[in-house]
């Protein structure tokens, strides 16, 4: 109980953080039309990639000479990258043909 | 100082970027821009993150610019050459990917505890452990959602009696594991069994849920892989990871809740996939012992070419069909004959959110004539003829008037309110919910068999000679 204690007190910006975003994310999403929600899908998918941010730090502050964690890392990477461009590129694709008039 | 300084600002403007853009997507007027703002705000912090000084790193910058290369390279073309109709497929396997790299990471950082070169506190262990457990079940069972939607893995393959059980077993044991490894301190072999073990439940706990029920396992594994992020950016510390994980935590969450809502069902049945497999019991439909009315190619295009409205309903079998634009064609034609075309979209119709939405854009049908349920049942009693297509639970009556039905309480599309009705379909089998369709018997509905594309291509011409 003290350590659960302790641990609360230090991290109360983060806690403070969650609650927060949660709530925020809850706001701007719950009035996305049902026309969007592919999009919606595709483009939060590629915000999810952010986890590439964590594997270019892990990289850059690993030792040239710790190939093991610089070969997850670098997977890791691939793998962020292509969630990334990936999503944000077909949620663009996606996005281009939804229009108000025919052409 | 300094540099602390502007990569907390650049993370915070990466941070605004994703809100602004999610809430830019949610209208169909700024919904591009939107999507442009959080990738300019996602590019801005990675690079960022690549070029600001770190003291006393070794950068090792040709492991970083090989993987984003190739990564990017993948994933562009990934993006540029997929068909809309295999888009639930793409956003799946994408999915999956954000899920092992989290996982990635969070063995990587894991392993120097339990080999020993690396003292973690109790709430760093949990953290890494939780990110890990979430990442790697969103990466294989996303893989297994990939392989159903794709085709390559039937869903009687994978399915195994009493899976229920099987599934909360598996669970328990990988939550047993994770807490004695984050509070008990784990060995290395524990770390692989735990690794293994939660791999295979990501597996299982997918395979008893298909068909018509991907929507919301889709949903649920982007959720998951936004929760696997923000775990992630714990390790880091990093306030970017966190919130854009937790947004897309929020966004899949939602998706998962209009799903469920969509079907009338609760998480819970969903996930144990108890619908099509367990209504063997359930109560049929009352048809009277009539039979389904038939209408010819030429009676219908007739009786759409001098309708003032009709009402298409489109269904998986639209995508299966690869029948968009044989659908817009037709529409032009009847549009130049003054009718009034509209298209009436269920909230779970395919197999994933939004995904006739997204067909019927590609054939460039433009989105105000895109009715969700609501408008489209309040428009479908002054409509002329109805066009079913490849559509069958979303429009049973059953959901309204038989209690007893597997989806009895289910909101539906009322298509039986309008004067006619057309079902094009390939057979009189039921659908996914293996159930009766009392749509199909009922006075108003003629039925034409066949296959969707087909049809409607027939039915085209038909009306271009009249």
């Amino acid at each position: 109980m003290e350590q659960f204690i302790t641990e609360f007190n230090q991290n109360l910006f983060f806690i403070y953080l969650i609650i927060f975003t949660i709530i925020l994310g809850f706001e701007v999403i719950s009035k996305v039309p049902t026309i969007l929600h592919t999009p919606l899908m595709s483009g939060a998918n590629a915000i999810s990639g952010v986890v590439l941010i964590g594997a270019i730090l892990l990289i850059r502050t690993a030792g040239s000479d710790e190939y093991l964690r610089l070969t997850l890392g670098f997977l890791g990477i691939i793998l962020g990258t292509i969630n990334i461009v990936g999503g944000f590129k077909v949620t663009d694709r996606m996005l281009d043909m939804f229009k108000k008039k025919a052409k | 100082m300094e540099t602390t300084f502007i990569l907390n600002i650049s993370y915070l403007i990466g941070v605004l970027t994703f809100v602004f853009g999610l809430r830019l997507l949610g209208s169909p007027d700024t919904a591009r821009k939107g999507n442009l703002l959080a990738a300019f705000g996602m590019t801005f912090s990675v690079l960022v993150t690549l070029f600001i000084p770190i003291e006393g790193a070794s950068n090792n910058y040709l492991w970083i610019f090989g993987g984003l290369l190739i990564g990017g390279a993948i994933g562009w073309l990934t993006a540029i050459r997929v068909q809309m109709t295999d888009m639930p497929q793409l956003v799946s396997i994408l999915n999956g990917l954000g899920g092992a790299c989290a996982a990635l990471l969070a063995v990587t950082e894991l392993l120097p505890y339990f080999q020993g070169t690396l003292e973690m506190t109790t709430s760093q262990l949990a953290i890494g452990i939780f990110a890990l457990l979430i990442g790697l079940v969103s990466f294989s069972g996303s893989l297994l959602a990939y392989g159903k939607l794709q085709g390559l893995v039937k869903d009687s393959q994978v399915q195994l009696p009493m899976h229920n059980v099987i599934n909360m077993i598996m669970l328990l044991a990988v939550l047993i594991l994770g807490i004695l490894i984050s509070f008990f301190s784990g060995s290395y072999t524990m770390f692989f069994v735990f690794i293994a073990v939660t791999l295979v439940y990501g597996v299982s706990f997918v395979a008893p849920i298909g068909g018509a029920d991907m929507p919301v396992v889709i949903s649920l594994l982007n959720s998951m892989t936004g929760l696997s992020a923000a775990a992630a950016g714990f390790i880091y510390q990093s306030q970017l990871m966190i919130v854009g994980g937790i947004l897309v935590g929020a966004a899949g969450t939602i998706l998962t809740v209009l799903m469920c809502q969509a079907m009338n069902r609760s998480l819970f049945n969903v996930i144990i996939g108890g619908f099509g497999s367990s209504g063997g019991g359930a109560v049929a439909a009352d048809t009277d012992g009539k039979t389904a009315k038939t209408i010819t190619v030429n009676d219908m295009a007739i009786q759409m070419f001098y309708s003032q409205s009709v009402v298409f309903v489109p269904g998986y079998g639209l995508a299966v069909a690869q029948a968009q634009k044989t659908v817009k064609e037709l529409e032009d034609l009847l549009e130049k004959n003054g009718v009034d075309v509209k298209y009436a979209i269920h909230p779970v119709a395919g197999r994933m959110p939004g995904h006739m939405n997204v067909l019927l854009a590609e054939a460039n049908v433009p989105y105000p004539k895109l009715l969700d349920m609501d408008e489209a049942n309040d428009m479908l009693p002054n409509t002329d003829v109805v066009v079913v297509v490849g559509a069958n639970d979303v429009v049973n009556p059953s959901a309204e008037d038989t209690p007893g039905s597997p989806i009895y309480g289910m909101p539906v599309l009322q298509v039986w309110n309008a004067k006619n009705v057309i079902v094009l379909k390939r057979s009189m089998s039921p659908g996914y919910a293996g159930i009766q369709n009392p749509l199909f018997f009922n006075d108003k509905t003629k039925m034409l068999f066949g296959d969707a594309k087909h049809t409607l291509s027939e039915l085209a011409k038909e009306v271009k000679t009249l």
